[in-house]
């Protein structure tokens, strides 16, 4: 089932994410293909994540398509500027991508090419309004397509804020999304069942899709590492005790499981799951199992 | 010195749609060698707004309102005045647009775009920055300048990178949209927030041939080439605004 079906059915929707490696080797994009092709709806393709120079993610997604796996698009403004994003939004249509997350991006200056200039021509919001024109024929300046595409367009939010501005921002952002377009939203990890029961009923009443977002814990120090330098993640000490408690050679299988009650508890409270494995993409499988999924 | 010129009349009113009531600033600074904010344009713009049925209820041309203590000092026998009006109009750059907004309490509509100079700067000390854009958003983010304040220059909102009203480039450097969100909360304009913005205008950002003569300062006669017709004149840059 295609991701936009699973969500407009109201199944429960499921997707993880990876990333292209630096260099032209393949093989590991294409073990992640199949190991993750018919478990999840589809995958997210990351966009040079953290401002990293890596294989192209368009390339990527086309070679999810070819290998059988849903791919969702994701596509920064970072590094292109508005010819450069529609040229690539046609180029992924032809090649059968369906799924594009609209992200602003992180600033070249995080990444491994610091001297870098950040484009920022558009950003999360005007990149979905001129997917939407895309969608309908036109390009931003107006002018008709020969042959338009017809994307699934997606964004993203975070749950957990600690000023009272970074939270009404996230908000009043979520609905500029959602009248430039987004269909659905996965959000920045959750580790809070409470908090994410108060974000959802915040924005029950915009009616859009949210899959929650999960990053299975590794070890305490990976916790405590997201909680200092990771905006919108906040990992609560009983977790990082709960990790760091566990033997060494249970660790994983803890963190999987920590991972999978997480689901299923909020699991009622929204549209589908977001799995951001890191470097354990392969046993997403695993984690869908222990959470009923 | 910095080169600004008057937003078309349109879109000023266009700001001032809901007011009954306007004080109008001008600098006798750069804008008063523009000619987009010196005393002339002050009057002319009373004129302007009060034969379209708005109550003016002051005017004042101030020595370098990018200054915010000759912006306060400046406005201090006209208190009243200030208070009396829905609204403050500053005909100046986009650095004295944004301290005038940081000096006083009152919402704060820019009159005049700042245009760039082709890469010479004049210096200023103090926390406003003026990207020269050639089209003034201030009326949108309570006179706080997201193209300066904000490290990606975003102009639909904050991203998700602030971490306790930091942004992500630096713990040093304030998140440009938390200022503007907690000055329109100052404010009582939180509804902005809501307004959809279109990307910037990339050809607004190099200076047209006709503006790149010699301001009132320069003591050489340099001819002006011909003006061009005048642009068609365009409303504010908003597209609409989203309904909670």
């Amino acid at each position: 089932m295609s991701l936009q079906s699973a969500i407009e059915s109201g199944k429960f929707a499921i997707s993880c994410e990876f990333g292209p490696l630096k260099g032209t080797e393949t093989h590991e994009i294409k073990e992640n293909i199949e190991v993750l092709k018919g478990k999840v709806d589809a995958a997210n393709v990351t966009d040079q994540q953290s401002s990293v120079m890596r294989l192209s993610g368009l390339v990527t997604a086309a070679l999810c398509v070819q290998g059988g796996l849903e791919p969702i698009f994701q596509m920064t403004c970072r590094d292109r500027n508005r010819i450069a994003l529609q040229s690539d939004l046609l180029g992924a249509w032809v090649m059968g991508i369906k799924n594009v997350l609209a992200l602003t991006g992180d600033l070249p200056a995080l990444g491994d090419h610091p001297q870098a200039k950040g484009v920022f021509d558009l950003d999360s919001v005007t990149l979905l309004s001129a997917i939407t024109r895309l969608n309908e024929g036109f390009d931003m300046s107006g002018n008709a397509l020969t042959g338009k595409p017809s994307f699934f367009a997606g964004a993203v939010v975070k749950v957990e804020s600690n000023t009272e501005a970074s939270e009404e921002l996230q908000i009043a952002k979520m609905q500029k999304k959602i009248a430039a377009g987004a269909k659905f939203f996965q959000t920045q990890a959750v580790y809070d069942p409470v908090s994410f029961e108060k974000f959802m009923k915040r924005v029950e009443k915009f009616n859009v899709p949210v899959m929650v977002g999960i990053i299975p814990l590794k070890n305490a120090g990976f916790a405590k590492f997201m909680n200092a330098n990771v905006a919108g993640i906040r990992v609560p000490d009983d977790q990082i005790q709960k990790i760091a408690a566990a033997a060494k050679e249970d660790r994983e299988k803890v963190g999987l499981e920590m991972a999978a009650v997480l689901i299923k508890k909020m699991k009622p409270m929204c549209q589908g799951v977001h799995i951001m494995a890191i470097g354990w993409e392969k046993k997403v499988p695993q984690i869908m199992a222990m959470a009923g999924l | 010195m910095i080169l600004s010129e008057q937003k078309p009349l349109e879109e000023i009113q266009a700001y001032l749609e809901k007011d009954k009531s306007v004080f109008i600033l001008g600098c006798n600074g750069c804008a008063q060698s523009s000619g987009s904010g010196g005393p002339k344009q002050v009057a002319e713009m009373k004129d302007k707004l009060t034969a379209a049925g708005k109550i003016v209820t002051g005017t004042k041309v101030i020595d370098f309102l990018c200054s915010k203590a000759l912006v306060k000092s400046g406005l201090r026998g006209r208190v009243d005045q200030v208070a009396a009006a829905d609204s403050v109009l500053v005909l100046t750059c986009g650095i004295g647009i944004q301290a005038v907004a940081a000096s006083i309490n009152k919402i704060v509509y820019p009159g005049c775009n700042t245009v760039n100079m082709g890469g010479t700067r004049g210096e200023w000390e103090g926390s406003e920055r003026c990207n020269e854009c050639g089209q003034c958003l201030l009326f949108h983010t309570g006179g706080v300048c997201p193209i300066t304040a904000c490290t990606k220059s975003l102009v639909s909102g904050a991203c998700g990178g602030a971490n306790k009203g930091k942004c992500e480039i630096s713990k040093d450097r304030d998140c440009g949209w938390e200022l503007i969100y907690n000055r329109l909360k100052a404010k009582g304009q939180l509804n902005r927030l809501a307004d959809m913005i279109k990307p910037l205008d990339h050809k607004k950002i190099m200076p047209r041939p006709e503006m790149m003569s010699t301001p009132l300062y320069a003591l050489e006669n340099i001819a002006k080439p011909p003006a061009p017709p005048a642009p068609p004149a365009k409303p504010a840059n908003t597209v609409k605004e989203v309904k909670a």
